[in-house]
């Protein structure tokens, strides 16, 4: 089996005419010597983390330790009540929810790594409001999270899903291609429609640098979470349309791990450069951490 | 340029004819949990998450409770320390705190009460993955000195142990082999094991000089029995000693 390639995985998947989550549990029994059970059990205990961190911030504001962000995901939550969102409901719900996440997480509060902690309300923020919309069982949405899974595992060893050695491409980037391909998935698409939500999705998030203002998991990546849970959301929809990605998804993920690696270190998660460097960012540093100074 | 493209065609032309040999290659990630997981309390995957597993190998490493820690902290790891809470987050893996431990965020007052006194510095340790640190971790009996990287959503790997090249994740049951360069060492070592129904699914030795110290690293795909160290010292008598790591 293997996870280096996305399309080998989809040409397995067509092959034995199998989903890609079934494939990705197969996968997980051989190499983990547990049972199928034990493994949707653990997952179903991962689903439920993720679906207290994305309530929790929407029901009631939830502020990081420094103070600097919070309360979002509730602002959002009580701007969706009104019913005049130019957004469907539903996908602010994800937005929402996806916010909560970042925020919980900018609170050390538990969370689940999607992959990353940074990049950990996308998928659950998505797949709580699906829960939500009653479309979809909590026990598919569960098996649809081994579709992410085995998506994102294809992007980690064929590129990076760290921060720090992509940029936040590698990061949200490779959230918002796992969310996009496992809700086609979830839609009834085939593996190669799976295949183009991935090149979608992760071709909108080229790019996209690691700025974290004052070194935190706090600006922008909270509000990165929220947005790209809309992407990711849209990129489904388009491949399930029958859109394609002209640029394959693998020479996309490739080009991901180049750009990663052209980045400068001060884009990198160094907290040097892009909206760190900024004014207002080199303020916010020096208000939560003070002047700054060697360690020695 | 042409020696990688000749080594590449090499390797694919072998995977072609050997499919079966494929599966595995290249492949540092395996598990569906680590693309969705570990469950952790934040705000970093990389930062807090695969720091407090750092700290969580070393104090395995060093097998007793630790007194003196100090860590050198290179590239994003020395830029952003604070901000993601690494500083605490290794400090809880040194004290032995799981990556979803409410008191992660608290680990320097934790400390302080568990009189383990401890230092960070800045130092560039090589070339390594931007999120790398160094751990001088002393306890009553041992000390231990590695380095290791977070390679991003909570995974980590050890680069050095003791200025030693040795690389192992300490995701599958590991053990730790200190002993002397001498030969029929693996035979013996891998005869004992296959008795006790170990199967070796990695293995490397480094030393400093022939017939000098050495420490060998073995994963085993079978967990890692309480009785497996001593049965290994009554067989291999070039073993001066064992640590064991028990998989994530």
């Amino acid at each position: 089996m293997s996870f280096t390639h996305l399309h080998e995985l989809i040409r397995i998947a067509d092959e034995k005419q199998m989903s890609i989550a079934d494939l990705m549990l197969e996968v997980e029994i051989e190499q983990s010597l547990h049972t199928e059970k034990e493994i949707l059990e653990r997952m179903n205990r991962q689903f439920s983390v993720m679906e207290e961190a994305a309530r929790k911030g929407v029901e009631t504001p939830v502020y990081s330790r420094t103070g600097l962000t919070g309360g979002d995901a509730h602002r959002v939550g009580e701007y969706l009540k009104k019913g005049c969102s130019f957004l469907a409901p539903q996908t602010l719900q994800a937005m929402s929810f996806a916010l909560s996440v970042n925020e919980v997480n900018a609170g050390m509060g538990r969370i689940v790594a999607t992959p990353t902690a940074g990049s950990a309300g996308i998928l659950p923020g998505v797949f709580i409001s699906l829960l939500d919309s009653g479309r979809f069982s909590r026990d598919e949405l569960v098996r649809a999270l081994f579709t992410a899974a085995a998506l994102g595992l294809v992007i980690a060893n064929s590129a990076s899903i760290s921060g720090a050695a992509g940029g936040c491409q590698a990061e949200i980037g490779s959230a918002t291609a796992m969310t996009a391909g496992a809700l086609v998935e979830l839609g009834g698409g085939t593996p190669e429609q799976v295949g183009h939500a991935v090149g979608l999705a992760l071709k909108n998030s080229l790019g996209l640098v690691c700025d974290p203002v004052g070194g935190l998991v706090e600006i922008p990546c909270i509000i990165r979470n929220g947005l790209h849970a809309v992407t990711a959301i849209a990129a489904a929809d388009m491949a399930l349309a029958g859109v394609k990605s002209v640029i394959p998804a693998d020479e996309v993920i490739q080009a991901m791990y180049m750009i990663g690696n052209a980045l400068p270190e001060s884009l990198r998660e160094t907290g040097l450069g892009g909206l760190a460097a900024t004014p207002t960012g080199r303020a916010l540093r020096e208000r939560v951490f003070g002047k700054p100074q060697g360690m020695e | 340029m042409r020696q990688r493209r000749q080594a590449e065609r090499f390797v694919s032309e072998f995977l072609a004819n050997h499919r079966e040999w494929s599966d595995g290659l290249d492949m540092k990630y395996q598990s569906a949990f680590e693309m969705i997981g570990p469950v952790m309390v934040g705000p970093s995957s990389s930062h807090t998450a695969g720091a407090v597993r750092i700290g969580n190998l070393a104090r395995e490493i060093l097998g007793e409770t630790p007194r003196i820690v100090e860590f050198r902290l290179m590239g994003s790891f020395y830029e952003t320390y604070q901000g993601h809470g690494t500083d605490l987050a290794l400090l809880a893996g040194v004290m032995g705190y799981p990556t979803d431990h409410p008191a992660v965020s608290e680990a320097d007052q934790r400390a302080v009460e568990a009189g383990l006194s401890y230092a960070f510095k800045k130092e560039h340790l090589g070339f390594f993955h931007p999120n790398t640190v160094g751990i001088l971790l002393h306890g009553d009996q041992r000390k231990i000195d590695l380095i290791a990287s977070s390679l991003g959503g909570g995974k980590v790997e050890v680069q050095e142990l003791f200025g030693l090249p040795i690389r192992f994740s300490g995701e599958k049951n590991t053990l730790i082999l200190h002993h002397a360069d001498q030969r029929g060492f693996l035979a013996k070592v891998s005869n004992a094991l296959d008795a006790e129904g170990y199967n070796i699914a990695r293995l490397s030795l480094e030393r400093w000089r022939r017939g000098g110290y050495a420490i060998t690293v073995c994963e085993v795909d079978e967990e890692i029995q309480n009785d497996l160290p001593e049965i290994l010292h009554s067989k291999v008598p070039q073993l001066k000693d064992i640590r064991v790591v028990q998989g994530s």
